[in-house]
């Protein structure tokens, strides 16, 4: 409501706020601009914690049973004794590390950072439809974070079941430690978590809806608002549905119901649950989790379109294919998520279905990726770090696609199913290209967050730290899951007892991959170092410093509450007349009118 | 602590060390007279120049790793199926190679050629139908190819098994795998959960184990460890106990379960037909190696008693999760014998495995079974030293049948 108010004396409300207290603009803030900073902090320190549970557990898998002092000093005794990792901790660590990186950094960082920024400032609204269900939902994100990260510190350990924490197993606490009171957390921590995610949802939707300047048709939006607009209606439909599944979870846990237990002995224990079915719980699960791939997905891919067409200074190629493929993408991402499951005894003519639907959906993915091609064709490109990463972005995205069409074809699923190879592809198609669109978000709008300008070389040197790190993390980790590696072991030194040639060429590749991730890791050092030195003292911004087209750029750039002083920007054109013939500027932002006879792209 | 403590100073020192420097260069900057986002052409042709190199490593690292461990351990596949799953497997790799190499190569190749160069202006170049229709039509084709080749091969291998396929049931706990093979009739014995007791693990139905069932939850095990019903309710009725509320509250809960469990037991005994009792006597049970026989078709079946598994034969191109409360199935035919694979691997202790491939517990990763494929005369001579279940479990349950009718001890046993 007090956006719509701003929009006839947005001037004198600017005013009006200037002498709030540090409470209300630096904590409980309704300001679209200091909930975006508030998730950026939060999703950074997120991600460094899994980014660091993710060393311990790489360090295990390269040398096993070795005493590690680094090791000891995170997990200490009770972890690691010794120095040694519990085989019940790498469980905990993959689970927590998998959770934190696709649900707190990657839909709540990504959407929660960049839909919050850039929905008001590209459309010309003041602020969100509802600044207090923002601040509300930023809050809710934060509790589920302190849980979460709590359940790391407890006697039994955090969740132990995989990210995915299919029951039987994380229902039963005597099947393994973490599926006690770690389970419990875990499984508030996501409802809180899913509750948040609603609310920004919703509101992200309603503000684009409603609250577009005069002259912002749909037809004008840059992409970037496409893509967070598309990404809200998925989270709305398919968030709910995790719910529903975490709550019946909880009711099978606590009330002792049968939704998904049936004919179990455990411990030695009879249970008297009977009729349910673990797979129930698996369809559920995935309804959420293969949109959940592209809620992470699509932010990234509207940053980049974004980051690409500026800095190649050309316009986007093919915006409406763009935009007709997000939509495809968005409508596709509903019926494929029982390609998660071909090999969980589902009815196979049910498999096949599903790899129909799935091999569908590499179409629109095709169209965007030779449409960011053509984009760069005959552009006149400025790697600027944000650039870099978007083209990081686009590599990504092809290398972790293909791989995608042998996981898809069920055929081929057999063999890898669960494998390496399966955790290669996700960290690479929807892992790395969503950080890569992150850290172009992060770069290409640090000016307008802050004001001031992040380090151009520690940028140039943190991005290919990270491509380095990140292929030579994941490439090899392809190989392993061909020669049959399962995902979630302790230890391979396994595979000695039946395959001597497997077992080295395992152990080869695995430490390879843990020397690429520690200096992945070390160069995620020098980004935080960039980001918090410029955060304070960085050199201040000019008004427009990437020379862009959309709206943000014609704010001032102290931020102020309402965003613009005086009336809303009108808006004339599309976001993307960058080197339009007959233009003086290679660019024309969105609120410049069209000259005589000039026509609308 | 010494060793952290000089972590932690090389982390301080360091920091500062880059933030001296960044001021240095910063100063550097405005002496010139030079802003942040302006990007000079020497930094941005370096990155241009530095993403083709990037890219043509990466094509190398990528082609080191196919030649140098593309294909080793995998092998050739040991099953039927397996060897029209490889085929296709290749061919999916060859048409995945061309894209990537393709598309990588023109991203990396763009952003080389297409780099900022003084005074020329970028190409106002909006949208092309004719451009979007080729790039959606093809992927389209090549789509359709792969998804008819690969629901072909998809429905040859979830086909229902032929007549003469041996049946065998793989049975999972944590952590271990258990074999069972159908005797001289081909006809796997029924189950239920509830017929489980310490010489019965696969909780085999035969008039015998459910009487054995009925049993044990009546009158527990013979040293005490399983209180049966009886025993619960005399315990709780005498007056003369006393217990602190937590422990009398668990054995009232497990009088109860037991109670209305046993009562399922004893129905399905009174619909129990004897006559099925020999299908089940004469199934033989394995818990250390799978053994199976060259070229003969095999319909497994999967179940699983605690958690979900997964039974993973990669060896073979077989993997089937094996899920509490459900059945699932997949059927193969090995084509190489332990014997021959290990001389077309010059691996003379190479070994075929079932793996587990579905977390189930902390000791998930050591959960496997070797396998072995060898000749019908091989087999025969294995099987011959073999009881059947129908000699083992008799045979302890009547040694173990005293007057009180008390048999086994599941505790003990699962423990």
């Amino acid at each position: 409501m007090a956006a719509l108010t701003h929009d006839t004396n947005g001037h004198h409300e600017a005013h009006a706020h200037e002498d709030e207290g540090f409470v209300s603009k630096y904590i409980f803030s309704y300001d679209h601009k200091m909930i975006s900073k508030q998730y950026l902090i939060t999703a950074i320190f997120m991600g460094i914690v899994a980014m660091m549970l993710s060393i311990l557990f790489r360090i295990q898998l390269a040398w096993p049973g070795e005493s590690s002092d680094f090791l000891s000093m995170f997990l200490g005794e009770r972890w690691a004794p010794g120095g040694i990792m519990k085989e019940n901790m790498y469980l905990g660590l993959v689970t927590i590390h998998g959770t934190i990186m696709v649900f707190f950094l990657l839909t709540g960082g990504l959407s929660g950072i960049f839909s919050n920024l850039l929905i008001p400032f590209q459309i010309g609204a003041r602020d969100m439809a509802s600044g207090f269900m923002n601040m509300l939902s930023y809050w809710l994100f934060f509790i589920s974070s302190i849980i979460m990260l709590t359940s790391l510190f407890i006697e039994t350990g955090p969740a132990m079941g995989g990210w995915t924490i299919y029951p039987p197993l994380s229902a039963l606490p005597q099947a393994i430690e973490g599926s006690g009171l770690g389970m419990i957390l875990w499984l508030s921590s996501m409802a809180i978590f899913i509750a948040s995610s609603l609310m920004g949802s919703l509101n992200y939707i309603v503000t684009v809806l409603n609250l577009r300047t005069k002259g912002m048709t749909m037809s004008r939006m840059p992409l970037t608002v496409w893509a967070f607009f598309i990404t809200a209606i998925i989270g709305v439909l398919s968030f709910p549905v995790l719910l529903s599944a975490v709550l019946l979870l909880t009711m099978d846990r606590v009330l002792g119901t049968s939704f998904y237990l049936s004919d179990i002995i455990i411990n030695g224990e009879m249970l008297e649950n009977h009729g349910g079915s673990p797979v129930l719980y698996q369809h559920l699960f995935w309804f959420l989790g293969h949109p959940e791939v592209y809620i992470v997905l699509l932010p990234a891919l509207g940053l980049s379109s974004e980051v690409i067409s500026t800095n190649s200074r050309k316009p986007i190629f093919g915006y409406r294919a763009m935009i007709g493929s997000l939509i495809a993408i968005g409508f596709l991402s509903f019926i494929v998520w029982a390609h998660h499951m071909f090999v969980t005894g589902m009815n196979p003519f049910l498999g096949s279905v599903f790899v129909f639907t799935t091999l569908l959906i590499t179409i629109p993915s095709a169209v965007k990726v030779f449409n960011y091609l053509t984009t760069l064709w005959k552009g006149s490109l400025i790697f600027t770090p944000a650039m870099l990463f978007a083209v990081g972005l686009v590599s990504s995205f092809i290398t972790g696609g293909v791989t995608g069409i042998i996981l898809a074809d069920s055929a081929l699923d057999i063999m890898v199913h669960d494998t390496y190879f399966v955790v290669a592809h996700f960290h690479v198609v929807m892992g790395l290209s969503a950080v890569f669109g992150m850290f172009a978000g992060v770069y290409h709008w640090f000016p307008r967050m802050y004001g001031r300008m992040l380090n151009t070389r520690l940028g140039y040197l943190h991005f290919w730290m990270t491509i380095i790190g990140a292929y030579g993390v994941f490439f090899p980790m392809h190989f392993v899951g061909i020669a049959g590696a399962p995902r979630r072991y302790y230890d391979n030194s396994v595979f000695n007892e039946f395959d001597t040639v497997a077992h080295d060429m395992i152990f080869d590749l695995n430490v390879i991959i843990t020397y690429f991730a520690i200096f992945a890791a070390i160069g995620q050092g020098v980004f935080l170092f960039n980001f918090f030195y410029s955060v304070f003292r960085g050199p201040k911004s000019v008004q427009n410093p990437w020379k862009s087209n959309t709206l943000e750029w014609t704010s001032p750039v102290e931020p102020i509450h309402g965003n613009w002083h005086g009336e809303l920007p009108t808006v004339h054109r599309w976001p993307y007349d960058y080197s339009k013939p007959g233009a003086e500027d290679d660019f024309i932002p969105q609120n410049v009118p069209l000259k005589d006879g000039e026509e609308e792209h | 602590m010494s060793f952290k403590l000089v972590v932690l100073l090389v982390i301080v020192l360091g920091t500062l060390a880059i933030a001296q420097l960044i001021r240095l260069y910063e100063h550097s900057y405005k002496l010139r007279g030079r802003r942040e986002e302006d990007i000079p052409n020497r930094d941005n042709k370096l990155n241009a120049n530095a993403l083709l190199v990037f890219g043509i490593a990466l094509f190398a690292f990528f082609i080191w790793l196919m030649a140098k461990y593309g294909y080793t351990s995998r092998g050739e596949a040991a099953s039927l199926h397996g060897e029209n799953v490889d085929w296709l497997f290749d061919i999916n790799f060859i048409i995945i190679f061309a894209v990537f190499f393709l598309t990588n190569g023109v991203l990396f190749w763009f952003s080389f050629k297409y780099v900022r160069k003084p005074g020329v202006k970028a190409f106002f170049f909006t949208h092309s139908n004719k451009l979007e229709l080729i790039w959606t039509v093809i992927p389209a084709i090549v789509l359709a190819f792969i998804i008819i080749m690969g629901l072909k091969s998809w429905n040859d291998i979830m086909a229902p098994s032929e007549n003469q396929a041996i049946n065998v049931e793989i049975f999972s706990e944590q952590y271990k795998w258990t074999a069972r093979y159908p005797g001289s009739d081909n006809k796997l014995g029924g189950f239920d959960y509830k017929a489980t007791t310490g010489n019965n693990p696969l909780a085999i139905i035969t008039t015998a184990t459910l009487d054995t069932a009925i049993k044990y939850m009546e009158f527990g095990t013979d040293d005490g460890s399983v209180l049966g019903m009886s025993l619960l309710e005399e315990k709780l009725n005498n007056p003369k106990n006393m217990f602190i509320p937590k422990d009398r509250l668990k054995m009232e809960k497990e009088l109860d379960s037991k109670s209305r469990l046993v009562r399922l037991l004893h129905q399905m005994r009174a619909r129990h037909d004897s006559n099925k009792d020999v299908n089940a006597y004469d199934d033989v049970l394995e818990t250390d190696t799978l053994h199976l026989i060259v070229d003969r078709d095999y319909e497994f079946t999967f179940r699983a008693k605690d958690v979900i598994h997964s039974a993973y034969m990669p060896h073979f191109r077989l993997q089937m999760n094996t899920v509490p409360g459900m059945v699932t199935r997949f059927k193969m035919r090995p084509t190489i014998t332990t014997e021959e694979i290990r001389k077309r691997r010059n691996n003379p202790t190479f070994n075929y495995i079932i793996l587990c491939n579905k977390v189930c517990g902390s000791a998930h990763y050591k959960m496997k079974m070797i396998v072995v494929v060898e000749t019908q005369a091989q087999f025969d001579k294995w099987m011959s030293t073999k009881k059947n279940f129908g000699t083992t479990f008799l045979t302890k349950a009547e040694a173990a049948a005293p007057a009180e009718g008390v048999v086994s001890d599941l505790q003990v046993a699962v423990n």
